[in-house]
């Protein structure tokens, strides 16, 4: 039978029987619907979650650090990461620098700096992590709210304060710190070529008295006035990043040319590099987030251990897959059902049309033509419980959303859209009903078309 | 051994039994019977004598146990499930006591539908259709549903849904049983211009053996499963 003929008498037969067909084909909408609803909640959160991470900045960013340094973790790749022996892994110093500045795609290549100080403000002092900001972080969206402004250059003796900060300096009117003048004192780091004794400490007063020697350093207390020029409520780099979680910001190479103390100088003390100027972590800025990848690709080249985002989406993608494949196979619960009630119309169709099927014989359809005939019917059930299902499920889900930003609302929260139905999913449900129909049209079908046509004909 | 091609219709030693619980049913019990093309054969026998049964293996609808059948010269016990609606599709039309027509499908559908299992063309359908139904007198019911026709304009869609594939062989079970002796004569009117202008074969099952003496060219009686020389006594045929 050709197909247009197969499908016409398919809708006539579902048409015959339309309260009974109509009630399956709710069935599986049903099913397809709450299929469509949990899957789009999964994509919704997974793209949520997406958007925060894009928003952090992250996403073209590749966090560089020297395998001379431990990174715990039970990872295979950590696991080989230890076995390298430290003394001949590639320093983190000006040369990788310049090495890693070079890779094709790469747009900017700062130090990741990070240190405790204390900051000296109206008579009080207080303690806090200090940060370097690349002036490329001002096109951070952790900016765009930000009171006050962005600094004026690389090198001016500005400063950015996180608002508990600001809260700390004035509790009353935070906002009136900007413009006002606080002291940064830290831990200045002096090269000492030659020094037997490196790492020894001196006061600014005397900064030639440390013991040195032997590639070490010396370390001098020194003072650096800044002006408070912004504040900024959330952390930036979506607190990803060491430097979010500082309290206070100030130019990246104003940071360099304080040439302070870091935690990687210790280390390099007991290094065989002992006095080089190493970095603790650079960060590499690459132009779209498109060539993330091929960077990294390149760093690892180089003999560095690399981080970025997609590492971190990498697990996010595998949460979100298990979270999907959860929500489908519960979502999956009420189609297994509506299978069941399309077994049962078709079953009840094939009694009710035995004569017909008995005829349809006589006349010269074969077995072939009422399997295929049934299937159609099957199938053109799951196809409008499937469409039907997607419009059911899409509704449910705008109904949900609406409903979660209500909700938000009411808190002073920013709406947020949970709810995601790509084209894919709309396509794979309204397949997936179908595919199950089917399946399940699979044991009607071979009833009706095993039926002997001599009984078929004699049935009343 | 007779050349098989030479007849419509050629069953050798043809059997069909069947087995209820440890009881064998012989339906149809060692029957030997030729019919050639253009005949008109009428199966005569009381009730059970196995006249729709072999109206049935003719057709292809039911399958012999033992002996052959050939019908235009290929043999139907060795034909495949989908041969056999092959051969009920083209070589051979059924009319039916109780008409068996699709009630949900009008005049037109019904007449039309083994033309969608042929798999012939849509285009060339409709003209098909309507000259099959002007040859039965129905060019204006087309539209019609079987229930708003009487019980011999239901039997002549039946003639012409039989007749629209253009088989060589018409099996007619009972076509006047349900009908008045009027209307039964009309019908069979019809079944004559059939084999008399459209050189068809026809095998016809009946209890009428008045109605078979007027119509066919030749009677076979059936009793107990076998075709026997002498027909049963009179009440009982009409019985």
């Amino acid at each position: 039978m050709k197909s247009y003929d197969l499908l016409e008498l398919a809708g006539r037969n579902l048409r015959e029987s339309m309260l009974r067909n109509a009630l399956t084909t709710a069935g599986i909408s049903i099913g397809v619907a709450s299929l469509v609803a949990m899957l789009s909640l999964g994509a919704g959160l997974q793209d949520l979650a997406n958007r925060r991470l894009s928003k952090s900045g992250l996403f073209d960013t590749v966090y560089v650090t020297s395998l001379r340094d431990f990174r715990e973790g039970d990872s295979d790749q950590r696991k080989q990461e230890r076995k390298v022996d430290v003394s001949k892994a590639r320093a983190l110093d000006d040369g990788a620098r310049k090495d890693l500045a070079a890779i094709p795609g790469v747009v900017e290549v700062s130090p990741e700096v990070r240190f405790m100080g204390e900051v000296r403000y109206s008579d009080a002092t207080h303690a806090a992590f200090v940060a370097g900001l690349t002036q490329s972080a001002k096109e951070n969206e952790s900016f765009d709210g930000m009171k006050g402004r962005f600094f004026t250059s690389a090198t001016a003796p500005e400063a950015i304060v996180q608002l508990d900060f600001a809260k700390d300096l004035n509790e009353k009117d935070p906002n009136s710190v900007i413009g006002q003048e606080i002291v940064l004192r830290y831990a200045e780091r002096h090269s000492m070529a030659g020094s037997s004794s490196p790492g020894a400490v001196a006061d600014d007063s005397n900064p030639n008295a440390s013991l040195g020697g032997g590639g070490g350093f010396s370390v001098v207390r020194k003072e650096q006035p800044l002006k408070i020029v912004g504040i900024i409520e959330q952390e930036p780099f979506g607190g990803m990043r060491s430097i979010s979680r500082a309290r206070v910001f100030i130019p990246s190479q104003l940071v360099e040319n304080l040439n302070m103390m870091q935690y990687s100088d210790m280390r390099g003390l007991t290094g065989d590099a002992a006095g080089e100027k190493t970095y603790l972590a650079l960060v590499v800025r690459v132009a779209s987030a498109g060539k993330v990848q091929q960077v990294q690709d390149a760093v690892k080249k180089l003999g560095y251990r690399t981080f970025s985002i997609l590492d971190a989406t990498k697990g996010l993608r595998r949460f979100f897959t298990v979270l999907d494949l959860f929500l489908g196979i519960f979502g999956s619960l009420a189609l297994a059902v509506a299978s069941l009630a399309i077994i049962n119309t078709l079953v009840m169709a094939v009694l009710e049309r035995r004569r017909e099927i008995g005829i349809m014989k006589a006349i010269g359809a074969s077995d072939g033509d009422v399997k295929t005939l049934f299937f159609a019917e099957a199938g053109a059930m799951g196809l409008l419980g499937g469409v039907f299902g997607v419009i059911l499920g899409w509704g449910i889900g705008r109904a949900i959303n609406f409903g979660t930003n209500l909700w938000l609302q009411r808190r002073d929260m920013p709406p947020e859209t949970i709810w995601a139905s790509p084209l894919w999913l709309i396509f794979a449900a309204i397949g997936f009903s179908i595919a199950v129909s089917l399946i399940a049209g699979l044991y009607p079908a071979a009833r009706a078309s095993k039926l002997d046509p001599v009984q078929a004909l004699r049935y009343e | 051994m007779k050349d098989i091609l030479n007849f419509a219709i050629h069953a050798e030693h043809l059997s069909r039994h069947y087995t209820l619980g440890t009881t064998v049913i012989r339906s149809v019990d060692d029957v030997s019977l030729s019919v050639v093309p253009g005949e008109f054969v009428a199966l005569l026998g009381p009730s059970g004598s196995g006249k729709s049964t072999l109206l049935n293996l003719i057709a292809g609808l039911d399958r012999a146990t033992a002996g052959s059948i050939a019908v235009g010269g290929r043999n139907l016990a060795q034909m495949s499930s989908q041969e056999l609606s092959h051969h009920r599709r083209l070589t051979v039309g059924m009319v039916f006591q109780s008409f068996n027509l699709i009630p949900s499908m009008t005049v037109f559908e019904n007449v039309e539908l083994p033309l969608r299992f042929a798999e012939t063309e849509r285009a060339s359908r409709q003209d098909v259709v309507r000259q099959a139904l002007d040859r039965v007198e129905l060019g204006q019911r087309i539209d019609h549903r079987p229930t708003e026709l009487s019980g011999g304009e239901q039997q002549r869609v039946s003639i012409a849904r039989a007749l629209i594939n253009n088989p060589n062989i018409l099996l007619a079970d009972e076509p006047t049983g349900n009908l008045d002796s009027r209307t039964g004569g009309e019908i069979m009117n019809v079944i004559r211009r059939c084999n008399q202008d459209l050189k068809m074969t026809i095998v016809m099952v009946t209890h009428e053996r008045s109605l078979a003496e007027k119509f066919a060219q030749r009677l076979v009686f059936m009793a107990d499963g076998k075709v026997v020389t002498q027909p049963a006594a009179e009440p009982e045929l009409a019985r």
